[in-house]
C-alpha cells in the first residue's frame, strides 16, 4: 500500500514537474495542482496506519495518527486558493496578450537584441511595442 | 504575555476583515490600517523590552500543551524582528497613503496589505514548523494580490513568474514537512530540536539541505534567486518597499531559525553556506552593476545584500550571527527606505530609466539628501549603519580564519558604491531631461507630498541612528546570537521542562 502511494508521489511529482517546464500557462497551472497533490501524498502516507481515531471503543495504540491528516487538508485548502488565484491571473493574462504563451521579460528581449545601450532603449521599447499591438 | 504574543497575529485579521467592512469609506479604511499597526508597534516594542529581561516567552494556543498545540514564542531574536518588521510596514503604510495612483485608491489594498501583516508576525512568532508554513502562505498569497493590484500587462506576466515559483517552494515546503514528519513525528521546533539529533547524520543532512532550498527560495540565495530581479520592479512603488524590506528577510529569518535550532552547529556544513553567501553576494551586485534602472538595481542589491547575511550565519559563531542579526535590521531599515525614495523617482521624474531621468539635486534636493545617506549606508560608509554592519562581519570572518570570504565581502562593498553611484549620475547629477507628458514638471518645495517624504525621512534618520549609537542594538545582536548558538532556555521554555 505505501509502495503504491509512494509511486503515486512520485510519479505527479514527475509530471507535475515537466508540467511547469512547459510555456502555456494552462500546463504550468495543472503542473502546479499536480506538484502539490504529490506533496499532499507524501504528507498522508507519513503517518502510522490504524482504525479511526476517536471514533470506537479502540486502544489509542491502534488509533491511526490524525495529524498528518489535519496538515495535508490544510495544504489542500491552501493550494485551492493559491490555484484559483493563479487561473485568474491567467485568464486575465489572456484578456491583455490573447495568448496562453508565457511572455520573455522584456529586458531579457532587449539584452537579445543586443541592445543594452542605454541610450537605444527607448526606441526598442517603442518598437517592441509597436510589434506587440501588430501581433495583437 | 498571551496577549503580547497572539494580538500582532490577531489584531491585523480583524483589522482586515473591519477594512473590507469598511468598503469604500477610505477614511475609514485608512484609519483601521494605522490604528491597527500603531497598536502593533507598542506590542512588539513591549515584547522586544520583555522578552530581553526576563528571557524567552511562549504562549500555548488554546492551552494544549506542547509538542501537542500550536507554540507561539518569541525569543530575543525573534521579537526584534517583529518589532522592526512592524514599524517598517508602519511607515510604508503612510507612505502608500500619501501616493497619488491608482493602486492605493483599490478597495482591496488596505485589508490585503493588513493581512500581509499578519503573515509576517506570524512568520516570526510561531513555534511549529507546520505553523510557519502556513504563515507563510498567509504572507505570500497577500503578497501575489498586492504585486498584481495593478492589473498591467507587465504586473501579470512578472508575477506569474512569482506565484509559480513560491508555489514551487510551498510545494518543497509540505514535502519537507511530510518527510520530517514521517521521520520524528512532531513539527514542533522545539522537539525537533531534541529529536532530530537522534537521527542518522545523513537524514539530517537531507533535512538540512532540503530547508535550506525551501527558504533560500523565498529569500532568494544563490542559485535560487532569478525571479526576484523581475518580479520586484513591476509592483508599485510602496509594495516592492515592503517586499524588499521584509519578504526576504522573513525566508532569511526561517533560514537562520531552524539551521541554529534543529541542526547542531558542530555538524554544520558551514563552509558549504560560505560558498553559497560569497557566490549570492557577487553575482547580485553584478548583475545590479548592469542594470540601468533604479528598481532593477536596487531588486540585484537585495540578492548581494542576502548574501552578508548569510555569510553571518556560515560562520556559525556568536559574532558572526550576532553580525547577521545587526545586518538585517540594517538592511531592513535601509532597503526599504531606498525602494521608498525609488518610487519618489518615480513619482517625481514619470520613470526610474537612469536614460530618462536626470538633474534632480537641483529640481528636488531633499530627495536626493534621502537618496544620498540610505545608498552611502548600503555601501558601507561610516559612520552610517551599514559600515557598523559590515566591520562586525568582517571582524567575525577574521576572528573564524575565513579569510577568503572577508575579501569577497569587502571587494563586493566596493562595486555596492560604484552601482549607488551610478544611479546618483544617472537620477540626480546628469543633466535635466525633459519629463514624459502628464509628469507634474513642478515638484513642490520638498520635492513631494508630505506623507511620503515623512516616512522616507525617518528610515533614512533610522539609518544614521543606527550607526551613530550602534552600541545597545550591537550587544543585543549579541545576546541574540549566543541564545540562537545556545537554545537551551527556548526549548525549555516551550517544553515546560
Amino acid at each position: 500500500m505505501s509502495t503504491l502511494l509512494a509511486l503515486a508521489a512520485a510519479l505527479l511529482f514527475a509530471i507535475g514537474t515537466w508540467l511547469i517546464l512547459q510555456r502555456a500557462l494552462t500546463r504550468v497551472v495543472i503542473g502546479i495542482g499536480l506538484l502539490s497533490h504529490g506533496a499532499n501524498i507524501l504528507m498522508m502516507s507519513s503517518h502510522r496506519r490504524g482504525t479511526p481515531p476517536i471514533h470506537g471503543n479502540d486502544d489509542p495504540g491502534n488509533f491511526s495518527d490524525p495529524l498528518p491528516q489535519a496538515f495535508a487538508l490544510t495544504a489542500i485548502v491552501i493550494s485551492f486558493g493559491v490555484t484559483a488565484f493563479l487561473l485568474a491571473l491567467a485568464y486575465r493574462s489572456w484578456v491583455l496578450t490573447h495568448d496562453d504563451e508565457v511572455q520573455d521579460d522584456l529586458e531579457d528581449r532587449l539584452i537579445g537584441r543586443g541592445a543594452w545601450v542605454d541610450k537605444d532603449i527607448a526606441d526598442e521599447q517603442a518598437a517592441i511595442a509597436e510589434e506587440e499591438l501588430e501581433q495583437s | 504575555m498571551t496577549a503580547l504574543l497572539s494580538l500582532p497575529i490577531v489584531l491585523p485579521i480583524l483589522g482586515a476583515a473591519g477594512s473590507i467592512l469598511a468598503g469604500r469609506v477610505k477614511y475609514a479604511q485608512r484609519a483601521i490600517s494605522i490604528t491597527v499597526l500603531s497598536v502593533n508597534v507598542v506590542l512588539a516594542g513591549l515584547l522586544l523590552v520583555r522578552v530581553d529581561d526576563v528571557g524567552v516567552a511562549s504562549v500555548q494556543a488554546g492551552g494544549w500543551a506542547a509538542p501537542m498545540g500550536i507554540t507561539l514564542v518569541a525569543d530575543r531574536f525573534s521579537a526584534l524582528m517583529l518589532f522592526v518588521a512592524t514599524v517598517m510596514l508602519l511607515a510604508v503604510l503612510i507612505y502608500a497613503i500619501g501616493q497619488p495612483g491608482a493602486e492605493r485608491h483599490h478597495v482591496g489594498f488596505q485589508s490585503v496589505y493588513l493581512v500581509l501583516a499578519a503573515g509576517v508576525s506570524a512568520s516570526f512568532l510561531t513555534g511549529d514548523l507546520f505553523n510557519l508554513f502556513v504563515a507563510f502562505e498567509m504572507m505570500l498569497t497577500a503578497s501575489y494580490v498586492l504585486m498584481t493590484l495593478g492589473g498591467t500587462p507587465a504586473q501579470v506576466r512578472s508575477g506569474m513568474t512569482y506565484v509559480v515559483i513560491s508555489l514551487i517552494a510551498s510545494a518543497l515546503f509540505v514535502t519537507a514537512l511530510a518527510l520530517v514528519y514521517a521521520a520524528t513525528g512532531t513539527v514542533n521546533l522545539a522537539d525537533l530540536s531534541g529529536k532530530m539529533a537522534d537521527l542518522p547524520e545523513g537524514v539530517r543532512t537531507a533535512f538540512s539541505v532540503l530547508l535550506l532550498v525551501v527558504f533560500g527560495i523565498k529569500a532568494a540565495l544563490f542559485p535560487l534567486f532569478f525571479w526576484l530581479p523581475d518580479a520586484y520592479p513591476t509592483a508599485p512603488g510602496p509594495v516592492t518597499a515592503v517586499f524588499a524590506g521584509l519578504l526576504t528577510k522573513v525566508g532569511v529569518y526561517a533560514i537562520i531559525r531552524t539551521q541554529t535550532l534543529l541542526f547542531p552547529p558542530e555538524s554544520q556544513a558551514g563552509t558549504l553556506i560560505l560558498i553559497v553567501a560569497a557566490l549570492t553576494m557577487t553575482v547580485g551586485v553584478l548583475g545590479a552593476i548592469a542594470q540601468n534602472d533604479v528598481k532593477r538595481i536596487l531588486s540585484f542589491h537585495i540578492i548581494s545584500q542576502i548574501g552578508y547575511m548569510m555569510m553571518g550565519l556560515g560562520l556559525f559563531t556568536v559574532a558572526g550571527l550576532a553580525g547577521a542579526v545587526f545586518y538585517i535590521v540594517h538592511h531592513i531599515v535601509v532597503k526599504t527606505a531606498m525602494f521608498l525614495v525609488g518610487g519618489l523617482i518615480e513619482h517625481i521624474a514619470g520613470s526610474g530609466r537612469l536614460s530618462r531621468v536626470g538633474g534632480l539635486v537641483r529640481s528636488a534636493p531633499a530627495v536626493a539628501l534621502l537618496y544620498l545617506v540610505p545608498a552611502l549606508s548600503l555601501a558601507g560608509v561610516p559612520p552610517l549603519s551599514g559600515f557598523v554592519s559590515k566591520l562586525s562581519l568582517v571582524r567575525a570572518g577574521a576572528a573564524a580564519d575565513a579569510y577568503w570570504i572577508v575579501g569577497v565581502s569587502a571587494a563586493v562593498s566596493v562595486l555596492t558604491l560604484y552601482s549607488m553611484m551610478k544611479i546618483w549620475n544617472g537620477v540626480f547629477w546628469s543633466p535635466a531631461e525633459e519629463p514624459p507628458e502628464g509628469v507634474p514638471h513642478v515638484v513642490g518645495r520638498i520635492g513631494g507630498p508630505l506623507l511620503m517624504i515623512v516616512p522616507t525621512a525617518v528610515l533614512a534618520a533610522a539609518a544614521v541612528a543606527l550607526g551613530l549609537f550602534a552600541a545597545p542594538l550591537w550587544e543585543f545582536s549579541e545576546r541574540a546570537a549566543a541564545d540562537l548558538l545556545h537554545p537551551a532556555a527556548y526549548i525549555e521554555q516551550v517544553l515546560g521542562r
